[in-house]
C-alpha cells in the first residue's frame, strides 16, 4: 500500500526540527535553506504551517519537465540529478513553491520520502509529521471531521 | 572548525566601521560559546567599573555551538554585558530563532560596541551587514517594530528588538525576539537602548557543520529518547508549562507570597498551570530545534484584558500572581503580554510591583507618590497601568522604572527589597527550599533561580531528591548547579533539557559536534572556569562578599504559613562550605591555586 507524508499544522510548534532533520540526512550539514521541508510561522497567532512537496497525482513539475528528469516513480514524484538540466521550469511549475534550486548545490530541493524513511517525520517531537497509509490518511482526517459534525448536531437536537 | 561558525562579527556605532575577525580556537574550547566565549571577550575588552549605559559598555549576542544544530532544545543564544540594574556582569538567556539565524549569517558573536548618534537598526543578511536609520521606529512596541523592520529587510529575517522600556533605559528593560522571547534579566535591553540601538535583523543562508555526524546523530537521538522519557521534559511542560509549577511550590509552601511575606497562597491554584491551561491556551509553542515546547500560545478573551500573545510562564505568573497576592489570571497575562510589547523583565517589573505595595500597605508610600493608585496586595486593577507607566516612565513609573532596590532605598527602607545584588529573586523561597537560597546569594548576575536551580533536586526530585528543609550538602548541590548551568548555558541548551540530560550526555554531543574532546569532567570544569571568569569581572566591579547575602526578611522573619511555616533561610551558615570548597578564600576570593587549576591565573 502506498503511504503519504501527512501534516498536521494544529499540532506544529514551530521548531523546524524537520528543517533540521532534513538538511542533516541530505546535506550532511545544518542548513535550513538546503531542506526539502520548511515550517512557516506567524508569530501573532503563534501558529506553524510545514510545507513540502504534496506528491501531486497532476504534478506540474512532472509536466513542464522538458528532459524527463522530473517524473513519477511507484506513485512518488522522483527528480533525476542526471536528467536534469537545471532549468528551473519546475520550480515555477510548482503551485506550492515546494521545488526550490538550490545554488550552493546545483541542486532542485523537493521532498523524496527519505526513500521510504522520512527523517522529518522521525525528528517531529509533535507528531505534526506522519508517514502512514493513504488510506488511513483519509480516513483519519475524515473521521475526525464526522466527530465535529457528530457535536454540532448533539447541541442542535 | 566544526559547530562554530569561525568568525566573530563586530559593529561599532560610534564609528560605523564593522568588522570581521576568526573566532579564537583556543577560546572556544576553553569557554565554549553563548554565554562563557561572551563573558571572556567581555573580561578582555571592558573594564568591569564601566558605566553600564556608557557607550564604553559591550553588548554581546552569543549563540552557542549546538545553536543551529538538531541538538535537542539547544537553540538559544546570551546577551552578554554589563547589567545596568546588578552592576555585574549579565547574561541573559533567550530561546526562539535569532540565535541560530545569527549562525547562519556566518557568525559566533555579534559585538555592539558604542553609541550611534541617533536610533539605529542592524540589518545582517549573511556577510551584508548594515547600520540603518530607525528614528521612525523609535517609541514603537516590540511586535510593531518587528514586522515594520521585516517589512524594511526580508519577512523572514529574525529580529531582536527592544521596546519603549529600553529605549527609555528602564533599569530592567529586556531584548525581544520574535516578538515573544526574552533576553529578561538584568536590563539589557537598557544597553540597547543607551547605544540607540533599536533593532537587530538577521537572515542567514549558512550552515553549521559537524565533526563526525554519525556520532553527532546517535548522541543526540539517546538525549533526545532521555528528555521525552522524563515526566517533567518530556510531557509536564508540554501540557501544562512551567506554570505548572505554582501548585507544587505551593504545597512545600515555597511559593512566595505578598513580597515575601510568606510562603503560602490559598488560591494559588487559580494561577497555576492547569487553570492557564483550561482557560487561556491556545497550543504550546517551541523555539528552534525544541523537543519540550513549554511555550504557551494564549488568548484571553475576558474584555477588559482582552489580548493574545505568549506565556506567561511561572516566574511571570507569579510576580503579578501571587507575589502581587493577586489570583485574577486574566490580569497577570495581560501585564505579561505589556512587558513583552514594552519591552520589560517580568519579573522584576512584577516583583517592584509587590514592593511597592508592601510600602504602600505600611504607609511609606501614599497616592500622592503613587499618582493617586490604590497600590495594595490584591489589586488587580492596578497591574496593567503601572506596567504602562513603568514602560514609558510616567509620574510614579519613574520610580518603579528603577527597580525595588533604588525605589525602596529612595524611601530609605532598602529592607522591602527582595532583592540579590539589587535583582529581584524568583519565584522559590529560600526559607522553604534552602540550597536555592545560598544559588540567590552567591549568583553571579544576583537573585537567579537559572543560574543554579536546585529546585530540581530539592523540589523535583530530579535527577535526585534531597529534603528542600536541610542545608546540609546545599553548599556543594549549589555548585554543581552552578557549574553544570555555565557550561550548559553556554553550549546554546535549554536549562530545561536537565529534566532528562547531565554532563554526560552534554558533553558527548558537544564533542562529536565540535570534534574537540569534552570528557564529562572537562565539561564541568569549564563550567567552574566560567563561574569563576564571572567572579572575578565582578570582584573587580567592586562587588565583595558582603553582596552575597539574602534580604534581612528571609534570614530573620520565620514562615508564618505553609508547609515550611516556622523556618529561615540558612544561608550565612552555608556560604563559608560554599566559599571553601569553590577553592575561595573566607573573602570569597578565587584562590592563585584555583584560578591556575582552571588556566585562568
Amino acid at each position: 500500500m502506498a503511504k503519504v507524508l501527512m501534516i498536521h499544522p494544529d499540532r506544529c510548534t514551530g521548531c523546524r526540527n524537520c528543517e533540521l532533520a532534513c538538511s542533516f540526512a541530505h546535506e550532511g550539514e545544518f542548513r535550513p535553506r538546503a531542506a526539502r521541508i520548511h515550517v512557516y510561522s506567524w508569530e501573532r497567532e503563534g501558529f506553524s504551517v510545514p510545507m513540502m512537496c504534496q506528491q501531486c497525482e497532476d504534478a506540474g513539475c512532472v509536466n513542464v519537465c522538458p528532459t524527463g528528469a522530473m517524473h513519477r516513480e511507484n506513485g512518488m514524484v522522483v527528480w533525476d540529478e542526471k536528467r536534469c538540466i537545471r532549468c528551473r521550469m519546475c520550480t515555477l511549475a510548482c503551485p506550492f513553491g515546494n521545488a526550490v534550486y538550490d545554488a550552493r548545490t546545483s541542486q532542485i530541493l523537493k521532498c523524496d520520502n527519505c526513500d521510504g524513511e522520512p527523517e522529518c517525520v522521525a525528528f517531529c517531537p509533535n507528531k505534526a509529521l506522519e508517514y502512514v497509509d493513504d488510506t488511513l490518511a483519509t480516513r483519519s482526517k475524515k473521521k475526525a471531521f464526522a466527530a465535529r459534525f457528530k457535536e454540532s448536531f448533539a447541541e442542535v437536537k | 572548525m566544526y559547530g562554530w561558525t569561525g568568525t566573530i562579527l563586530r559593529v561599532n556605532l560610534t564609528t560605523g566601521q564593522i568588522t570581521r575577525e576568526p573566532t579564537s580556537p583556543r577560546l572556544a574550547k576553553q569557554f565554549i560559546g553563548a554565554r562563557g566565549l561572551a563573558t571572556k571577550m567581555m573580561y578582555d575588552e571592558v573594564d568591569p567599573k564601566v558605566d553600564p549605559l556608557s557607550p564604553a559598555n559591550k553588548l554581546i549576542f552569543a549563540p552557542g555551538p549546538f545553536t543551529g544544530t538538531y541538538a535537542p532544545s539547544g537553540g538559544r543564544y546570551d546577551v552578554v554585558t554589563k547589567g545596568p540594574l546588578t552592576g555585574t556582569i549579565a547574561a541573559s538567556n533567550s530561546g526562539g530563532f535569532f540565535g541560530a539565524e545569527l549562525k547562519y549569517a556566518g557568525y559566533d558573536l555579534l559585538i555592539v560596541e558604542g553609541k550611534a548618534e541617533k536610533p539605529v537598526y542592524l540589518w545582517i543578511n549573511d556577510d551584508q551587514v548594515e547600520i540603518r536609520d530607525a528614528s521612525h521606529l523609535w517609541g514603537q512596541t516590540v511586535p510593531d517594530t518587528t514586522d515594520l523592520v521585516r517589512a524594511e529587510t526580508d519577512e523572514d529575517a529574525k529580529v531582536a528588538c527592544i521596546g519603549p522600556a529600553g529605549e527609555r533605559l528602564v533599569l530592567f528593560a529586556n531584548v525581544m525576539n520574535e516578538m515573544h522571547r526574552a533576553a529578561g534579566r538584568s536590563g539589557v535591553g537598557a544597553v540597547m537602548g543607551s547605544k540607540n540601538l533599536k533593532a537587530i535583523a538577521i537572515l542567514g543562508s549558512g550552515t553549521v557543520t559537524v565533526a563526525d555526524p554519525a556520532a553527532f546523530k546517535a548522541a543526540v537521538l539517546k538525549a533526545r529518547k532521555k528528555i521525552q522519557d522524563h515526566p517533567v521534559g518530556g510531557t509536564g511542560l508540554r501540557v501544562y508549562g512551567t506554570d505548572v509549577l505554582v501548585n507544587i511550590l505551593n504545597q512545600i509552601g515555597g511559593l512566595p507570597t505578598r513580597n515575601f511575606h510568606t510562603g503560602y497562597f490559598p488560591t494559588a491554584d487559580k494561577v497555576g498551570g492547569e487553570s492557564q491551561a483550561a482557560r487561556h491556551l491556545i497550543r504550546p509553542r517551541g523555539c528552534f530545534s525544541c523537543i519540550i515546547s513549554c511555550g504557551r500560545a494564549t488568548r484571553v478573551t475576558n474584555p477588559k484584558y482582552a489580548g493574545e500573545g505568549e506565556g506567561p510562564e511561572y516566574e511571570s505568573a507569579w510576580a503579578f500572581g501571587p507575589d502581587c497576592g493577586i489570583d485574577d489570571l486574566d490580569a497577570i497575562t495581560k501585564a505579561n503580554y505589556v512587558c513583552n510589547e514594552l519591552g520589560l523583565d517580568t519579573i522584576t517589573m512584577g516583583t517592584t510591583i509587590a514592593c511597592a505595595m508592601d510600602m504602600f500597605e505600611d504607609g511609606i508610600l501614599t497616592p500622592q507618590e503613587t499618582d493617586g493608585l490604590a497600590v495594595t496586595f490584591g489589586n488587580a486593577e492596578v497591574l496593567v497601568e503601572l506596567v504602562r507607566k513603568t514602560a514609558y516612565r510616567e509620574g510614579f513609573g519613574m520610580q518603579l522604572a528603577e527597580g525595588s532596590y533604588r525605589l525602596a532605598m529612595h524611601y530609605e527602607h532598602p529592607e522591602y527589597s527582595m532583592s540579590v545584588k539589587k535583582q529581584e529573586m524568583p519565584a522559590y523561597d529560600p526559607r522553604s527550599v534552602q540550597g536555592v537560597g545560598l544559588n540567590y546569594a552567591t549568583g553571579n548576575r544576583g537573585g537567579c533561580h537559572v543560574r543554579g536551580y536546585t529546585v530540581s533536586v530539592e523540589v523535583l526530585g530530579n535527577p535526585f531528591k534531597m529534603d528542600n528543609l536541610a542545608t546540609e550538602g546545599k553548599a556543594d548541590l549549589t555548585i554543581t548547579f552552578q557549574n553544570l548551568t555555565a557550561a550548559l548555558d553556554s553550549t546554546g541548551a535549554c536549562l530545561f533539557t536537565t529534566f532528562g540530560l547531565g554532563a554526560d550526555e552534554l558533553a558527548e554531543m558537544l564533542t562529536a559536534l565540535t570534534g574537540v574532546t569534552y570528557t564529562t569532567d572537562d565539561f564541568m570544569k569549564t563550567g567552574d572556569r566560567i563561574w569563576n571568569l564571572e567572579r572575578l569581572w565582578n570582584l573587580r566591579a567592586g562587588l565583595t562578599a558582603a553582596d552575597d547575602t539574602l534580604p534581612e526578611r528571609l534570614l530573620k522573619e520565620p514562615l508564618p504559613s505553609g508547609a515550611a511555616k516556622g523556618h529561615v533561610s540558612g544561608q550565612p551558615e552555608m556560604l563559608p562550605e560554599y566559599y571553601a570548597h569553590r577553592g575561595w578564600t573566607p573573602e570569597g576570593v578565587p584562590t592563585p591555586e584555583k584560578l591556575q587549576a582552571l588556566g585562568l591565573a
